[in-house]
């Protein structure tokens, strides 16, 4: 039988350097967001995509300069998860209006120009949809903060959820900052990784956030750093085991799901690594500055009584 | 001590709700058949006189389908292989008149009859998993309002004209409404007074009383959000008829929004055909030729009032009268053939009941001139407007006639088909289009497929090896958790894609989350010196808290993904709530009914966690 000791790690006494390194992430963050930017597939810019497949490894030069010679001038043509793979990104003006692709299918005018290759996959998104689309994903962003705001407000107090959100929020830009960075495409699967990593990482800072305010009860006259360092203590296996578990998962799909969910499955990873940083350095340390208290989390008198009352 | 034992009925729930899954999910393993699917155009009989037809159909070709089934006026016909379905596609296309009768490819879920006596179906699977064509098209919103302020000002200037008021001119306003100028005050007054009383659906601004005295008019918005509708309905019936003649099974034609409509076809690989379908506005219209006018000065840009320019196929201009004698709305049938005297393409018409009244009235008027036949069509988002055919009116035309002047063969078949289809209301823009190859499809479900097995069996050895005995449950609950997401997205139909399928697997890492807390717990409880079954109960029960507030912001992410998302998006989010839902009951009814099963009555020194 293993032996369990509760680990007993001072957190907290890290916060202020977790503050700094936060803030600079995120400056980062913001500045390359707002210099270099974001790759944006073709679901956010309009444009057309056409993935192809060859029997053997694709000679891309070859390909580059049969195009070059054509109406399909301007794109970008790379392999695309395995050398017979062939992915072409034309731009938006390249890629005709769609009148135009309506009347001359891009697929058939591939096919002739480049018989070996199976047109395995042709996307086309005008421009005013992807303009939309990335609105909406703003605003659906947006509207899944406030809906977790409220919730945690509801079942904590309104420190706690400022403390939520301040690392919802800090999560999301490291994972931006990283697609910015990197200049890996940013495509609507990798924003709805984002969408799913807001809740999934808040799972993490629910489980602490409960644990505090447990033991802000039962531990009547301790200090509120004290009480974080237990809690987090006391939470960290299951931290590390859920996050090794979920993990394991991602990268399964990130190996094995194919090229079509790699942004999906890289946004994951990055989440849940920023995702357990910040529950400790972000949600907790904000609390612990917003000054929560012991008397913060009273008012709710019955369900202290419930657990006080237990045997 | 009973505090770790269910009552009765809860095992036997849980049981119940594992074995109704298990159930659910298994029309999944079973998988597809290629087949064809064969349905009457019109009143066309399918019955087992025609099964039998196409059954000796087959075997003349040296084909055997795996079976066939007679359902609602629809004969689905299975084969083992692509390949068996492809000759049997060519033997059947021989054997049937395309003219009665529809043939398509399908995938036909291969489900026994007992499972579907039941309701059991495999999961419906997305375009990216499936193969097929995706469009999303933009309803040219403003051409409905130019349609309906077309209308008012030939309705107007009739009024006017019927009440002897003396309007000087009824035109398009520049920002969009209708302008109207009178000659005097007088007039000016009694055509206010008669848009009053005749034109409840006009907004009047005045101009005030200076030179022109004029008046401005605009639909009331509920009356142009009215228009705009009727369009769009009548936009997806016309696409519904035209994808019907394209034999496509199990199309999906759908608004979204306020003016967009989706269509998916599955398993069409044809996208050039299918695109020429769908954005294809030919539509037809019959004019009188202005034999009077003077076709130099009109040239010239001097087209007498009442008439319009027009081009013919071969580039000469001819003048036609405004005035439009027939449309292609009123047409209920045409097919494509050929003209018996001089063997040229022709398109045979057949008029309904209105239509033939009225064109026969207005054909009977001009016997002995000639008129013409107007091919109109938008391309690259222009209207094209050609003369096809001018011939001298002989005798009153009625419900049936026929047109040449086409170039081809194929022109006659096509414009057969739009005509047959009905033309759509506005003009359409085609803003999104995805084509999956099925190659493509089969390797993203192949992917999908492995990166689940590997990493769910990831998962399972960490858990086993981390928490053993509890570890091993908490697996029979992901398993579970896993059968139930797949019976309720196999029940609900909703649409499996590859973002989907990431979902499942992301929801088994979430799912685990709350066998972690609990098991965590009761290490923790037994720490502090809890007895193993006491523990238990604690660990379970202080855990439950948690892990509803974990899984509910979890959940707020997932639904706003579900309303925000498109697509595969969409699939994501829905396996993504479901499985949280699920995960619910799995992670903690089934792995608890487990547990009290195992360690309920018993006196136990330590517990395996």
């Amino acid at each position: 039988m293993l032996q369990w000791k509760t680990p007993n790690y001072d957190f907290m006494q890290w916060r202020r350097l977790g503050l700094w390194l936060s803030s600079a992430i995120n400056i980062a963050a913001i500045v390359s967001l707002f210099t270099i930017g974001l790759n944006f597939s073709i679901e956010f810019t309009g444009g057309t995509v056409v993935e192809l497949a060859y029997k053997e490894p694709a000679k891309l030069e070859e390909i580059r300069q049969t195009l070059s010679k054509s109406d399909f001038h301007g794109g970008v043509v790379q392999n695309f998860g395995s050398p017979e793979n062939v992915l072409l990104r034309l731009p938006p003006s390249e890629a005709a209006t769609g009148a135009e692709a309506a009347s001359k299918d891009i697929g058939l005018r591939l096919n002739k120009l480049l018989p070996e290759a199976e047109v395995r996959r042709v996307e086309f998104v005008g421009p005013q949809v992807g303009e939309e689309l990335a609105e909406d994903g703003l605003i659906a962003s947006l509207i899944a903060m406030v809906g977790i705001l409220i919730y945690v407000m509801l079942r904590f107090t309104f420190k706690f959820a400022v403390g939520a959100i301040v690392a919802t929020v800090h999560d999301v830009l490291v994972i931006m900052g990283f697609f910015s960075l990197s200049q890996l495409e940013f495509d609507l699967t990798a924003l709805a990784a984002v969408l799913a990593i807001m809740g999934y990482s808040l799972n993490d800072t629910i489980v602490i956030f409960d644990r505090i305010r447990e033991n802000f009860r039962s531990m009547r006259v301790a200090e509120p750093v004290k009480v974080m360092n237990t809690s987090l203590n006391q939470t960290l296996s299951r931290t590390i085991n859920t996050h090794v578990v979920t993990m394991l998962t991602v990268l399964s799909l990130y190996f094995l799901g194919g090229a079509l969910i790699h942004s999906f499955a890289t946004a994951f990873i990055i989440g849940i690594v920023v995702g357990t940083y910040s529950s400790i350095y972000v949600a907790s340390a904000s609390v612990l500055a917003l000054g929560a208290t012991r008397q913060d989390l009273l008012p709710i008198q019955k369900e202290g009584a419930d657990v006080d009352g237990r045997p | 001590m009973t505090q770790n034992q269910y009552p009765l009925w809860r095992y036997l729930l849980v049981l119940a709700i594992s074995v109704l899954g298990a159930l659910y999910a298994l029309p999944n393993l079973y998988g597809f058949d290629p087949a064809v699917q064969v349905s009457a155009r019109r009143a066309a009989p399918v019955d087992a006189a025609f099964e039998k037809n196409l059954a000796d159909a087959l075997n003349k070709a040296g084909i055997s389908p795996k079976s066939s089934e007679l359902s609602d006026n629809r004969l689905l016909i299975r084969f083992k292989d692509d390949a068996a379905r492809a000759a049997g596609m060519t033997a059947l296309q021989a054997a049937i008149d395309a003219k009665q009768y529809l043939v398509a490819l399908n995938l036909a879920p291969a489900t026994p009859a007992w499972l579907r006596a039941m309701g059991g179906k495999p999961m419906y699977m997305g375009l990216d998993l499936r193969g097929g064509v995706h469009f999303l098209m933009q309803v040219d919103v403003d051409e409905v309002r130019k349609q309906t302020e077309e209308r008012f000002i030939t309705e107007l200037r009739g009024a006017f004209r019927e009440k002897k008021i003396r309007f000087r001119a009824v035109s398009h306003a520049p920002s969009g409404g209708v302008d109207v100028t009178f000659l005097n005050a007088e007039a000016k007054a009694a055509g206010v007074d008669l848009i009053g009383k005749d034109f409840p659906d006009l907004l009047l601004t005045d101009g005030g009383d200076v030179a022109d005295f004029p008046i401005r008019l605009a639909p009331k918005p509920a009356f142009v959000s009215e228009a705009r509708k009727t369009a769009i309905k009548q936009n997806l019936t016309t696409l519904r008829n035209r994808i019907n003649e394209f034999g496509v099974a199990e199309p999906v034609i759908q608004q979204q929004g306020d003016s967009r409509i989706v269509v998916q076809l599955p398993g069409v690989e044809d996208t050039a055909e299918a695109k020429k379908l769908i954005g294809a506005t030919a539509t037809l219209e019959f004019r009188m030729v202005d034999e009077a006018g003077d076709l130099k000065a009109a040239a010239e840009g001097k087209v007498p009032a009442g008439s319009k320019l027009f081009q013919r196929r071969t580039g000469e201009p001819i003048l036609l009268k405004r005035r439009v004698m027939l449309t292609g709305d009123s047409i209920v049938d045409a097919s494509s053939g050929v003209e018996q005297q001089n063997g040229e393409p022709a398109v045979f018409i057949t008029l309904d009941g209105k239509g033939a009244r009225s064109f026969a009235r207005s054909t009977r008027e001009e016997i002995g001139h000639p008129m013409a036949v107007v091919f109109i069509e938008q391309v690259e988002g222009r209207r094209v407007e050609e003369v096809i055919n001018v011939a001298t009116i002989r005798d009153e035309l009625g419900k049936r006639f026929q047109i040449t002047g086409l170039d081809s063969g194929d022109e006659a078949r096509d414009l057969a088909l739009l005509l047959r289809a009905g033309a759509l209301a506005a003009p359409m823009e085609i803003i999104e289009e995805r084509t999956v190859g099925p190659s493509l499809g089969q390797a993203n479900i192949d992917r999908g497929f492995m990166s689940c097995v590997v990493g769910f069996i990831a998962v399972c050895i960490y858990m086993l090896v981390y928490y053993r005995m509890f570890g091993l449950i908490a697996n029979i609950g992901l398993a579970l958790n896993v059968v139930l997401l797949i019976a309720l997205l196999s029940l609900l139909q909703a649409t499996l894609t590859l973002p989907g399928i990431a979902g499942i697997l992301l929801t088994v890492g979430m799912a685990v989350d709350a066998n972690v807390l609990i098991n965590e717990r009761i290490r923790e409880e037994m720490r502090r010196g809890m007895t193993p079954q006491a523990s238990i109960h604690a660990g379970y029960e202080r855990a439950f808290a948690t892990i509803l507030d974990s899984n509910v912001t979890s959940l707020i992410a997932a639904v706003v993904l579900f309303s925000f998302g498109s697509g595969p998006v969409k699939g994501f989010a829905v396996s993504l709530s479901l499985g949280i839902l699920t995960s619910m009951f799995t992670a903690v009814t089934c792995t608890r009914a487990m547990v009290n099963l195992m360690f309920g009555r018993r006196r136990l020194k330590s517990l395996s966690v």
